[in-house]
């Protein structure tokens, strides 16, 4: 693996950092009413996002899920159409029909949010046999998290992603909980990794709150996927800092084990220091760097508050095509 | 008498047939210390403990099917589909499994499975949480379709329900489990196919189930002011209806306004006006209405969410069509 660039470094952060911050007013918003409906922030798994579309390329697909606003802004979304959806305005990328759990973008190669569970992993065969046919060395990343890889859809995907040797890199998310279901409950085997033996395909285990590592380990897995080698399997340990939902208390986990992860596995905090340690960056620069991204989200929220509502009569009027 | 929520007639109900028949037991998804989505299952987990309160990895397919399991086994499941529009990943479980196993099997495996579930939209949870889907089983031969509106007959029926030898689909509402109404502290079942009247009237005939009663109750009071009584006909179970007590309303009143927040094509709704269209013809004094939800995914916007189920206003304008007025 050649050695990471300090732009590399530098993005990542900035993914990290965007991601947390869009997340937090996200909460914001929804705690006053302007968001509705589910919302599902990501804050505490950062670094998947970060560290995994930093390993693709612009035209590669990815598949997201019900706590997917991370996944889209890694892979380049634009802040005010994400805010504008997730108010239901007009301009949002899916023109307000969809709300939180349903942003997809095909320029960006975003395939969609889902409000099921496990609902975009057979997609992901799809797009894997498209990319394959096409020949062109796209790949696709298909993200999950614990609780969906024991849906049976889990498994008939990932067959047929061996089967056909398809160039699919399946993240999966483990935050340890689905809802209030704990992971080491739920699933019969102590790592998710450990299915891809079932599919014969490679499995790794990979700390989610390292951007560096979860870089590292998809690129090779894009590499693999690229050269014609099929699909890969990757556990990115993880957790949900917050509830399942802003209204989640989560009072299914223990207190210690919340504070433990906030405190030691926090990608913010610990990417940070990492970067001012290795003189990447300065404080002042990280200081720049949250500004801006601070300003970003709030335009992004005027943008938003700014946008019109979608139109009455134009949706009673493309109803009838329906 | 003393009035309660309708999760809490649920959760009542369910702790009444756990005590009285311990084949009974509940599976599904973070019922267990988290007591279901919408709470109904508070604390069960407690009294139960886990053998009785399954608490599930999200399979929902093996929830149904561990559901008919072991009820051709001699238990009483009740499996939960946090969601109706989730019961399309169990589809076969449902469809080709539980509504045939016992038909087909010449009654050999009889099969007392309630499979409990809500829909219905007006929280902003578009379009893969809000579906009104109750016409896909109804359309099914071999499973009842129980989609009651009030506490008190969301108490009587999921008892019966859980009494029934055979697959009951049992559909509540998202919004109205907050929702309070009288119910008697005595225990008491409500059969199947025996519709109720939630408001008497001449003029017309409000053919109204789950949420849309409430909404037809509204509209009716409001036709009172202007002079016309409306009946509002719920009939509680779909699947068996209760036909003969409908023509019944029908034939008095002369008119009928079949609601439904399903969208349009294909529903419950249009079933029931073709079926009146069929059998009580002459007793009609002007065609029947349907007043529906539009044939398209719930959005999210909530201006166009609202815009695309049936409310007050629609059902008052359908009456006064109907009426000629
Ligand atoms: C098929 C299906 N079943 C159940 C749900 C309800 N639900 C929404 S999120 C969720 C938990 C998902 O857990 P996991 O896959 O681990 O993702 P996480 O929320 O932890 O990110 C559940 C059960 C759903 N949306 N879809």
């Amino acid at each position: 693996m050649p050695k990471l660039t300090s732009k590399q470094k530098v993005d990542f952060l900035k993914t990290i950092i965007t991601i947390r911050r869009f997340e937090e007013k996200t909460i914001q918003l929804y705690q006053v009413a302007k968001i509705w409906g589910y919302l599902h922030p990501y804050v505490g798994e950062e670094a998947i996002a970060a560290g995994t579309c930093a390993a693709l390329e612009k035209r590669d697909y990815i598949i997201s899920t019900h706590r997917g606003h991370g996944h889209s802004i890694a892979k380049g979304a634009d802040l005010n159409r994400m805010m504008a959806e997730l108010l239901g305005k007009s301009t949002g990328y899916c023109k307000g029909r969809g709300g939180s759990m349903h942003i997809a973008d095909t320029e960006l190669g975003m395939l969609g949010a889902n409000g099921i569970v496990g609902g975009g992993i057979p997609i992901s065969v799809g797009a894997g046999f498209s990319c394959k046919m096409e020949g062109a060395s796209r790949v696709t990343v298909c993200y999950f998290s614990d609780g969906a890889s024991n849906n049976g859809v889990f498994h008939e995907a990932l067959n047929m992603a061996s089967v056909f040797n398809l160039p699919v890199i399946y993240v999966c998310e483990n935050n340890m909980y689905a809802i209030s279901m704990s992971a080491c409950e739920s699933i019969a085997c102590k790592d998710i990794a450990s299915r891809a033996s079932s599919y014969d395909i490679p499995g790794a285990i990979v700390d989610g709150s390292d951007p560096e590592a979860v870089y590292n380990i998809t690129a090779s897995a894009v590499k693999r996927a690229r050269s014609g080698k099929g699909p890969s399997l990757i556990e990115a340990k993880t957790y949900r800092f917050g509830g399942h939902h802003p209204n989640d208390p989560a009072e299914y986990r223990e207190k210690e084990e919340v504070e433990y992860y906030k405190t030691e596995k926090d990608p913010v905090i610990n990417y940070k220091k990492k970067l001012i340690e290795e003189k990447v960056l300065s404080e002042d620069d990280i200081k720049n760097m949250e500004q801006q991204i601070v300003k970003a989200v709030e335009d992004s929220v005027k943008f938003a508050e700014e946008s019109p509502e979608p139109q009455l009569d134009k949706f009673l009027e493309e109803v009838k095509s329906i | 008498m003393r009035e309660i929520e309708y999760r809490e007639a649920i959760r009542e109900a369910i702790i009444e047939e756990m005590n009285r028949d311990h084949k009974v037991f509940l599976i599904g998804e973070d019922i267990g210390k988290y007591g279901g989505a919408f709470r109904a299952y508070k604390g069960l987990l407690d009294m139960y403990g886990e053998d009785r309160v399954i608490n599930t990895p999200i399979s929902e397919a093996a929830i149904i099917g561990a559901g008919i399991g072991a009820a051709v086994t001699g238990y009483r499941p009740v499996s939960e589909l946090m969601f109706i529009d989730f019961a399309a990943l169990a589809m076969d479980q449902i469809v080709n499994q539980a509504a045939k196993i016992r038909y087909m099997t010449g009654d050999n495996l009889r099969c007392p499975l309630v499979i409990r579930t809500q829909g219905g939209a007006g929280r902003g949870v578009a379009a893969q949480h809000s579906q009104s889907l109750e016409a896909w089983f109804y359309h099914v031969p071999g499973l009842k379709v129980v989609m009651p509106a009030t506490p008190y007959d969301v108490k009587g029926l999921l008892k019966t329900a859980i009494r029934d030898d055979n697959v009951v689909m049992f559909i509540e509402h998202k919004m109205i489990y907050l929702l309070k109404g009288e119910v008697p502290e005595e225990e008491y079942t409500i059969p199947f196919g025996v519709a109720d009247i939630k408001r008497q009237g001449s003029d017309v005939t409000i053919f109204a189930y789950s949420n849309m009663v409430y909404k037809s109750l509204e509209a009716a009071a409001d036709l009172e002011k202007e002079g016309i009584s409306a009946e509002v006909f719920d009939p509680r179970t779909l699947v068996p209806l209760d036909e003969e007590a409908l023509l019944k309303s029908v034939k008095k009143t002369g008119r009928l306004v079949v609601v439904t927040e399903a969208c349009e094509r294909g529903s419950v709704a249009s079933d029931i006006a073709a079926k009146v269209a069929l059998k009580a013809f002459d007793w009609l004094d002007s065609p029947v209405k349907v007043v529906a939800g539009l044939n398209t995914p719930i959005p999210y916007n909530s201006t166009l969410e609202q815009a695309s189920i049936p409310h007050k206003a629609d059902i008052v304008n359908a009456v006064k069509e109907a009426l000629g007025k």
